[in-house]
């Protein structure tokens, strides 16, 4: 079947068999391997992208599925070189170790953040808890996300929390 | 600005900017031309002889490249073992199936999906047999799982009688007396320490490559051993290792899971060979939980006998321990690393006793602790069954047996000398961060409202930083792979004609952040910045030796490689400025990025003019040979043994069994640090698997070996709204046993903390009665033991 859609700005088209999902066609088709395939249920989050301003987990979804859409991988979120706050809080307050879970991890931190830039710890706990990740035990994760929310209220990030500071 | 003096700084790591932007290179990643795909057709039953296995319909369907069975592979298995006690894998099944998820049949072709659907229409006649899952079914040898093996029980590792040539003294008697005195007290207790799937947010990928004009291998594997597997492919292929080149590009967390070599990274290989082109195989996240290895899964009785005024006088341990169907690397090994700690921080003999079952599940090998979380779980929890027993507080009955400072190096009933410590300084400093009478108090408080809040102590000590070179006598090597026989570091450290730095490690991160790590003990040692320095990992073709990442052992051991190494360079180096300064090399000290006489700071060289210097004979000291690079090799004379202690806050709802994890705080020592942020993170992700453990996770088998637990679904990993931010904080005792005084925190976090949970749930509990409540601690599990106990 032919696809079409629009992937970080840029428009795409394909034919793919039906069944393909849409990771599958964003990674093999595309070469957009930043997007990772982590269970195949929809559970641990490792895929998730922005489809027309809203998180999926693509590899829940078929590639005919998004024919028309705005889809917006982690290649897509950085912009002329400069970070997404998401990602400087990511790499300022070490969100991250293996690094697998994070690009699903930092698409569903900028849709919390887009809907609520003053998260509670609840409030990001609660709104990252569709994403797994099996490195951190999500403490430097809420803390990326708060740098990312101050940074985006245009205040200061909190200090790190670890041993002698920056 | 450039950093030069970094040790101890909380740099921000190297890697993240790729991975954070989606550039990091995993193997799944690979997309070489002409690549075809993988499927496994896997075993649905846990025991059964194959009668029928018909290919035809897969081999017919379009795109479909190959299929293979164990006749096309016979001649290359089965897979070899580290520890070769019990029976080995075959590469695809021999007639026969042991567990749910073995490997039957290979099906090649043009992408992944016509690969699962040919590998669904291949027709297999199972003649099914009773399995065998059971652990105290299996230990009884009522049925064997193995014909040609004498009993189900494979091996059975003593404490004094684990290693004959040490020549210990068997302390049972010590503790059986101590039994019998008339003031003992005496308990007792059956627990389980569930069997769990490591579950890697990566999945294992294997790409490989084999061109016939070179006969040379590349292979691409999610592996934490990338030498291990060039020497395993290259031994079953009867080829010598530098014509295997493996590299392990990002690797998506491994826990252990990735340290085995498995028979897919063998099949894929051999597959690339027969066709000719390059052949990737990913597995799913249910080959991932049923067919990638398994960790702990014992059941045990602990005793422990001390006095009514809490003096310990002994502690017996009789476990059986699961090992699943067949042996793979280290696996019958595994419980002698608890061994070596099953007296934990404490003086007090032991008798120790652990069986090593087979049973018709997956292989059970090292995961995240490997041994160790299981030694400490026993122990700290009838600790804490013996503390209520006697009405003592639990860290006063810890400090009462601790060994003392003074005592170290201590050497245990297991022949082993624990390094070094400071354990009542360790412990004190964690009742001050959580202001333990407040703690009791809020407590206590909560009770007489109804509440049931408990506080959950901890201890720990684990043996990593692996290792001493004696360890080989006892299987822990890559000998059956062809690579030397112990578990040296080695550090490959050049400084180029720009002074820029190549450091090559033989050791490479899954989440650690070796490249940071690493480039802040080159740059240091040397006054170079980080910025300038590059760290290559992974791959087999730039370094001639390489241990890997497991046992946290890579900064103790292939960090004290790489700092000797960066000592020998200004060795050198010295010598060269000399030269070039027409001074004595005894009087160059380094200094800002350069190099000049002692007492006086001008003329002075920069590290380039010495880098340029080094890399020509005209103007480098005639005595001294060209370039700038040392390779260093590392053994140490001991393991290292970090520690710590824990407490958990939790509180449970009677109504439903919930627990809530209110407060985790954290007090360890792990020696020096070179990278607080980095050590802060590798403590933060073992406490959360270790509350995995207690409280979530298990690999759950029915009695016919159908895993129950196949999906993330079924096994329920933490989420960040299961948990509370952690509170840590560090003693620290450096160990004497390599020069920078580190030792290992990859696998201290785990290790810590279930005990400590399930402490904290028992004396939530405790005003029921509840003594004991197996993990995890599901909400159905608790509320029975509520009601067990409420009658």
């Amino acid at each position: 079947m032919e696809v079409a859609m629009t992937v970080n700005g840029r428009e795409v088209s394909a034919d793919v068999e039906p069944r393909t999902l849409l990771v599958h066609f964003l990674r093999d088709e595309l070469r957009l391997t930043g997007t990772h395939v982590g269970c195949e249920t929809g559970y641990c989050g490792a895929c998730t992208v922005h489809v027309d301003g809203k998180t999926v987990k693509s590899c829940t979804m078929f590639a005919v599925q998004a024919d028309g859409a705005a889809v917006t991988t982690i290649e897509g979120i950085a912009s002329d070189g400069d970070l997404h706050p998401v990602q400087e809080g990511f790499w300022e307050r070490h969100g991250l170790q293996c690094g697998f879970c994070t690009p699903g991890m930092i698409m569903s931190s900028i849709a919390l953040l887009e809907e609520n830039d003053n998260p509670s710890e609840d409030e990001i706990r609660h709104g990252i808890d569709g994403n797994l990740c099996r490195c951190t035990g999500y403490h430097n994760i809420v803390r990326a996300v708060e740098y990312a929310g101050a940074k985006l209220r245009g205040e200061q990030p909190p200090p790190p929390d670890w041993e002698g500071g920056e | 600005m450039a950093t030069t003096s970094v040790m101890g700084g909380s740099v921000r790591r190297r890697e993240d900017p790729a991975l954070i932007q989606g550039h990091g290179l995993y193997v799944d990643d690979l997309h070489p031309t002409g690549l075809l795909h993988i499927a496994f057709l896997r075993s649905p039953v846990a025991r059964a002889k194959i009668t029928n296995l018909d290919t035809a319909a897969a081999k017919a369907t379009d795109g479909v490249v190959a299929v293979y069975t164990h006749d096309d592979v016979a001649h290359l298995g089965p897979l070899v073992a580290q520890v070769p006690i019990g029976k080995l894998r075959p590469l695809l099944a021999a007639g026969e199936v042991n567990h749910v998820g073995e490997a039957v049949a290979m099906v090649v072709a043009v992408d992944r999906y016509t690969a699962q659907d040919a590998a669904d229409a291949i027709v297999v006649d199972y003649d099914t047999l009773p399995a065998i899952i059971d652990l105290k079914e299996a230990a009884s040898d009522v049925q064997k799982v193995h014909d040609e093996l004498d009993s189900n029980i494979l091996h059975t590792w003593t404490y004094h009688g684990y290693w004959e040539a040490l020549g210990l003294e068997d302390q049972t008697p010590e503790v059986d007396a101590a039994m019998e005195r008339d003031d003992a007290v005496v308990v007792s207790l059956e627990m389980v320490n569930q069997r769990l799937i490591p579950v890697a947010i990566e999945p294992r990928s294997v790409v490989a490559e084999y061109n016939p004009g070179y006969s040379q291998f590349t292979v691409h594997s999610s592996t934490q051993v990338p030498h291990a597997l060039g020497g395993a492919i290259a031994t079953t292929f009867g080829m010598v290792a530098a014509d295997v080149r493996v590299i392990a590009p990002e690797v998506g967390g491994g826990f252990g899971s990735k340290l085995n070599v498995y028979n897919d990274e063998i099949l894929t290989a051999f597959a690339a060979k027969a066709l000719g082109r390059p052949v990737k195989w990913t597995e799913t996240r249910r080959e991932a939980s049923g067919s990638t290895i398994h960790g702990r899964g014992w059941i045990g009785t602990a005793t422990l006998v001390g006095t009514a005024d809490g003096e310990f006088l002994g502690y017996k341990l009789h476990a059986l321990a699961d090992m699943g169907a067949y042996s793979q690397n280290f696996t019958v090994a595994i419980p002698l690393l608890g061994l070596w700690i099953a007296s934990g921080q404490y003086k007090m003999p032991v008798s120790w006793t652990v069986d090593c079952v087979v049973t018709n599940t997956m292989t059970a090998d090292a995961y995240r602790g490997a041994g160790r979380p299981e030694a400490i779980y026993y122990l700290e929890r009838i600790i804490d069954a013996y503390a209520r027993e006697i009405g003592m507080d639990p860290f006063e009955v810890r400090k009462k047996n601790f060994w003392q400072p003074e005592e170290f190096p201590a050497v245990m009933g297991c022949g082993f000398a624990l390094d070094s410590g400071d354990y009542p300084a360790n412990v004190d400093k964690l009742m001050e961060k959580v202001d333990y009478p407040s703690l009791l108090k809020m407590r206590d408080d909560a009770r007489t409202q109804g509440r049931y809040v408990g506080i959950g102590v901890g201890s720990y000590v684990e043996v990593c930083g692996f290792g001493p070179a004696i360890l080989a006598e006892i299987g822990f090597s890559w000998s059956a792979y062809g690579l030397p026989a112990s578990f040296n570091g080695s550090g490959l450290v050049r400084v180029n004609p720009d002074a820029t730095v190549t450091v090559v490690i033989g050791t490479g991160p899954s989440g650690q952040g070796h490249e940071t790590t690493w480039a802040q003990l080159v740059g240091d040692g040397l006054g170079i910045p980080v910025e300038n320095i590059r760290v290559l990992h992974g791959d087999t073709r730039e370094h001639p030796m390489g241990i890997g990442t497991f046992g946290s052992r890579s900064i103790a051991v292939d960090g004290t490689a790489t700092y000797e190494a960066t000592l020998k360079i200004k060795e050198k180096a010295a010598k060269i400025a000399a030269h070039l300064l027409e001074a004595s090399a005894e009087d160059i000290v380094f200094e800002n990025g350069g190099a000049h006489v002692k007492g006086s700071p001008a003329p002075r060289v920069e590290w380039e003019a010495i880098a340029k210097a080094a890399y020509q004979a005209h103007t480098s000291p005639e005595d001294v040979d060209s370039g700038l690079e040392a390779h260093t090799s590392f053994s140490p004379a001991n393991a290292t043994w970090p520690f710590g202690s824990h407490v958990a806050v939790v509180e449970v709802d009677p109504d439903t069994g919930n627990v809530d994890l209110l407060r985790y705080v954290g007090v360890d020592d792990c020696g020096n640090e070179i990278n607080p942020m980095i050590v802060n993170g590798q403590i933060h992700g073992g406490i959360a698997q270790g509350v995995g453990q207690a409280l979530f996770e298990g690999a759950v088998y029915d009695e016919s070996g159908n895993l129950l637990t196949g999906s993330l679904l079924d096994y329920p990993l933490p989420t960040a709204s299961d948990l509370p931010s952690f509170e840590l904080d560090r003693t620290v005792t450096p160990t004497d046993v390599n020069p920078l005084g580190v030792k290992g925190v990859g696998e201290a976090g785990t290790i810590g903390t279930a005990h400590t949970i399930v402490n904290a749930v028992v004396d939530a509990l405790s005003p029921l009665g509840v003594k004991h409540i197996d993990m995890p601690l599901k909400p159905r599990r608790v509320w029975e033991a509520i009601q067990e106990a409420r009658g």
